[in-house]
């Protein structure tokens, strides 16, 4: 079977050249192309590590990769309406509070989360006070994982059962993903704040914003998150820590149907008003979106694509396609990046939230060279933000068909994280996320890049021995 | 006495780059020691055994470049350490200069290049087998140069290539040429009717210099690595390669080149054969099979008679490249010698030239000792020290830990030259010079002061070192086959046309020195 190499024998030879750079020079020497794999060995280098490598390389797992990867590019995310968590998060009740990240309780949590969970409680009036509420965090509440419910949450991500939530459905595949509505920014409990002004914000949303908002939907019919998403990105936007077109582009979409709704016209602005001061309104609503997504890519046995990514301020969490169960964890890591006046990375909490869930499905960070402006945000010049995402295709399989880059004219995001690439070139997927103060209540004081620990893909590949 | 140590993380560079730039910083004036290395276990032996044990250096992993530096004084530090950074720096890829045409995997190399049809693996060997896979599920061919693959995954491998009908040159497959184009260590030959496969690296080099030599040229040069012929290997890449040539329009005569395989194999290759239109000239070195009679089989024991036999098959002339003047040479020199000399020493940088060496003169002599003599009673106790005759082959794995291959680094055999030199047995010194792309840019030229030492040492013991040589290339490799062989005449060493002639030029001084 030797027909190919004869092809060969009339073909002009042009050469990768992965090792001694001279043999490279050698082949140019005379005439002929060669160019250099600027190769180094895998971030692995233990031999049980590259034999699993090595075995990775096969057909099914080639196979399984597609498959993920169709189920990606035909993910369909459409907002359609806004209920109340207990009603309709599966598993949820009112001792079960979810959180943000991999499994955690009550002892290990940071000081945001333990203090958006005494805000939480507070607010569904299980405690009146932050000592009572703790006292029914440590002997009755069952945490859980947003994850393990089909949720999301931005930074501690608390979700309690009377908390209202977006519901996403992706519509090819008919899965629902939730969300709660993002509350602002600065002291809110998703930092960890529990002050009064906090709970009654809470409180508001739920008998104001809510309402309004679900009849909105309802009038509207629902709204295409992808089409709103596509275009935020092509407006300077990655829907991670940039969502100011995303908000836009929603506030237009549903300003007509409000107007519609039954409420009164100083409730209506009021509504109107609380999602133009925010210009992470629209985080909340992209999360679900990429978690409705990639949650149908889960559990295709054999594939290497990362479908989740997650952090609770302990601990950085990721799942395999292959592994719909497992998490593969590591300490979490510190953010690099601005601080606000008065602040220092010694003022930091650790990495937390399951805003990377936007990475994980292509955008967040690998869509950066979208969005130069973060820069201002999280450092560097706008080149930097162009590199960030071109290195991100080293290391994914795809290039998303619905979220496009103008200035790579119009390439689609990197999408589709591959472990064994993020292995053989020890690059980590590029994050932008926003640092929270390690004290409870204070709330954001700056925003950054950060990147998983190695050692939760290298967790990952260990467990794909035979 | 001062030291630096500097270690680089997550730098990588391959070990020939390194090498020559620990060389350039060893020639700086003052700088006793440099040793620029990835910290790999075994380069951290090294470090240690020349007295660098600083903590960094033990925590550095495999991914990191550790630079350590010897020098006289603080400024001859510096100097050397700015000399190193100025080399270092077009290769930061700290994040700031990031750019998308870095090609840091083979799928991004294909997306920016999709013309590549060919993948050249010079890794170190763990990590070749999984660069090989990932390029033969792309669909392109394959050559890996690295050693120390396993026989599973070069099975694994072959059986991938066969089924896709792509070749696998290798593993540890030194020297091909495809459609002319230089694949590792190769001389620059040229194009003519006659293709070449072979397990051998430096038996192809000396059979296809020698076919340009004669006046003809190659078509295809076919590396299959050299344990394709194994049983359990099953000469796989050797029969694929077979098969392209026999039909490839432009191949009038082909070679097969390896060591003697095992029955099975030889039994299967040469079915093989018999299905092939063409001549095929088969040198299982050292093996005269004369009980295999096929229309189209030519066998041969030497390289030489290789080259020969295939220009002859395509010119239908008798050819020789034997000297006119053999018997004179050999009277000349042998007369110049005194009654203590007897031994010989060969110093080789080829291993199937020094294998050649040792199959002829032990077919004669017997009692030849090597580092890579098969008879346990022959090897050499220590490869460092030569006894009674002795043929060393200086690529072995021994001698080119830390180092680079002989071909490409003279300092060994410079080395050993001068102390085989001081043994009054030694009657003949025997080298190859082995020329080509890959090779070093003047192999001649950078032994000549150790000819002359070594020379000069038997002269004032009134006796006479013969030092004959072979020089395995082309007028057209970058080294230039006549100036090589014109530096190395007016030193006093007799060159001749072949390793074969070379040899049996030994022998005969040999066999009329006392026993």
């Amino acid at each position: 079977m030797s027909q190919g190499i004869l092809e060969l024998f009339t073909q002009n030879i042009s050469v990768l050249n992965i090792g001694i750079k001279s043999f490279g020079d050698n082949i140019n020497k005379v005439g002929s192309k060669s160019v250099n794999l600027d190769w180094k060995p895998p971030a692995l280098d233990k031999p049980e590590a590259l034999n699993i490598l090595n075995s990775l390389y096969n057909h099914s797992v080639e196979n399984a990769n597609q498959k993920v990867i169709e189920i990606i590019q035909n993910g369909h995310p459409v907002l359609v309406g806004l209920g109340i968590a207990g009603e309709v998060i599966p598993g949820m009740d009112e001792w079960t509070i979810l959180h943000a990240g991999p499994p955690i309780d009550w002892d290990r949590m940071c000081g945001p989360m333990k203090g958006a969970v005494i805000g939480a409680l507070i607010y569904e009036r299980r405690a009146q006070t932050p000592d009572e509420a703790i006292q029914i965090a440590k002997s009755k509440i069952k945490f859980s994982p947003c994850h393990h419910h089909q949720a999301v949450g931005p930074m501690a991500g608390i979700i309690t059962a009377s908390m209202p939530v977006w519901i996403i459905e992706n519509r090819n595949y008919k899965n629902k993903a939730y969300a709660t509505l993002n509350e602002g920014l600065g002291k809110v409990l998703r930092y960890g704040a529990y002050s009064n002004d906090v709970i009654e914000r809470l409180n508001w949303m739920k008998q104001e914003l809510y309402p309004t908002l679900k009849e909105t939907i309802e009038l509207l019919g629902g709204i295409d998150l992808r089409t709103l998403i596509a275009q935020a990105i092509q407006m300077g936007d990655e829907c991670h820590n940039r969502n100011k077109a995303l908000t836009s582009l929603f506030y237009r979409e549903i300003a007509h149907s409000l107007v519609k709704t039954k409420f009164s016209d100083i409730q209506k602005s009021r509504v109107l008003e609380f999602i133009n001061s925010n210009d992470h309104f629209g985080l909340n609503l992209s999360m679900p979106a990429c978690k409705s997504v990639m949650q149908a890519a889960e559990g295709i046995e054999n594939s290497t694509i990362i479908t989740t990514m997650a952090r609770n301020g302990v601990e950085f969490g990721i799942k395999v396609s292959a592994f719909k169960d497992k998490w593969f964890t590591s300490p979490a890591p510190k953010v690099k990046g601005l601080y606000f006046p008065g602040f220092s990375d010694s003022d930091a909490a650790l990495d937390l939230g399951d805003s990377v869930i936007t990475e994980t499905a292509g955008i967040g960070g690998f869509a950066m060279a979208a969005a130069p402006a973060i820069v201002g945000f999280v450092g560097g010049n706008a080149n930097d933000a162009l590199n960030f995402t071109r290195m991100m295709y080293h290391i994914t399989l795809a290039e998303n068909k619905n979220y496009q880059i103008p200035v790579l004219n119009f390439r689609g995001t990197p999408t589709g994280i591959d472990l064994r690439k993020v292995i053989e070139t020890g690059l980590l997927p590029v994050i932008n996320t926003g640092i929270a103060h390690k004290d409870a209540g204070i709330g954001q004081i700056g925003a950054g890049i950060v990147r998983p620990p190695l050692e939760c893909f290298e967790k990952a590949l260990l467990n794909y021995k035979k | 006495m001062n030291q630096k140590v500097l270690i680089k993380k997550n730098l990588y560079y391959d070990s020939v780059s390194l090498m020559q730039l620990s060389e350039k910083i060893k020639s700086l004036p003052q700088v006793s020691e440099a040793v620029i290395v990835m910290g790999t276990d075994s380069n951290k032996n090294l470090l240690r055994e020349i007295l660098f044990f600083q903590v960094e250096i033990e925590q550095a992993t495999s991914n990191d470049l550790v630079i350590a530096i010897k020098a006289d004084n603080e400024a001859a530090l510096e100097s050397a350490i700015q000399l190193i950074e100025k080399n270092l720096m077009h290769k930061d890829t700290s994040e700031k200069s990031m750019n998308e045409v870095a090609l840091l995997t083979q799928n991004s190399a294909y997306r920016a290049n999709p013309e590549i049809n060919l993948v050249l693996i010079s890794t170190p060997g763990q990590y070749a087998a999984l660069e090989a896979k990932k390029a033969l599920i792309a669909n392109k061919h394959v050559m890996i140069f690295s050693d120390n693959v396993s026989i599973e995954d070069e099975i694994e491998l072959k059986q991938m290539a066969d089924s896709k009908g792509l070749l696998l040159m290798g593993p540890d497959c030194g020297t091909a040429m495809i459609n002319g184009v230089p694949l590792g260590f190769v001389n620059s030959l040229p194009k003519g009717p006659i293709g070449v496969i072979a397990a051998s690296g430096t038996g192809s080099q000396e059979v296809s210099s020698l076919i340009a030599k004669l006046g003809s040229g190659i078509t295809q040069l076919i590396g299959t690595g050299g344990r394709d012929l194994s049983e359990k290997v099953g000469g796989t890449m050797m029969m694929m390669a077979l098969e392209a040539l026999n039909n490839d329009n432009e191949t009038k005569v082909i070679v097969l080149i390896s060591k003697p395989p095992s029955e099975v194999v030889a039994q299967k290759l040469i079915s093989a054969c018999s299905k092939i239109k063409k001549p095929v000239v088969i040198c299982f070195l050292g093996s005269a099979q004369d009980k295999i009679k096929q229309e189209n089989l030519y066998f041969v024991q030497y390289l030489e008679e290789a080259a020969i036999k295939a220009v002859e098959l395509i010119s239908g002339r008798k050819i020789t490249i034997q000297i006119d003047d053999f018997e004179e040479l050999v009277e000349s020199e042998t007369s110049k010698m005194d009654k203590r000399q007897k031994y010989i020493r060969g110093l080789y940088t080829g291993g199937t030239l020094c294998d050649e060496a040792l199959i002829l003169l032990n077919k004669e002599f017997g009692n030849i000792f090597s580092n890579i003599a098969l008879d346990v009673k022959y090897k050499l106790k220590n490869s460092f020290t030569s006894t009674a005759d002795t043929l060393v082959d200086l690529g072995d794995d021994e001698f080119t830990r830390g180092r680079a291959h002989p071909m490409i680094d003279p300092q060994l055999r410079y080395h050993r030259l001068i102390n085989e030199a001081d043994d009054e047995e030694v009657g003949i010194v025997l080298m190859d010079f082995v020329l080509g792309y890959g090779s070093n840019s003047d192999p001649a030229g950078s032994i000549l002061e150790a000819i002359k030492i070594a020379k000069e040492k038997f002269a004032r013991r009134n006796q006479y070192l013969s030092i004959i040589c072979t020089i395995c290339g082309t007028e057209t490799d970058p080294q230039g086959f006549s100036q090589q062989k014109n530096k190395l005449e007016q030193a006093g060493v007799i060159c001749m046309p072949s390793n074969l002639q070379a040899v049996k030029l030994a022998a005969a001084i040999k066999r009329r020195l006392p026993q």
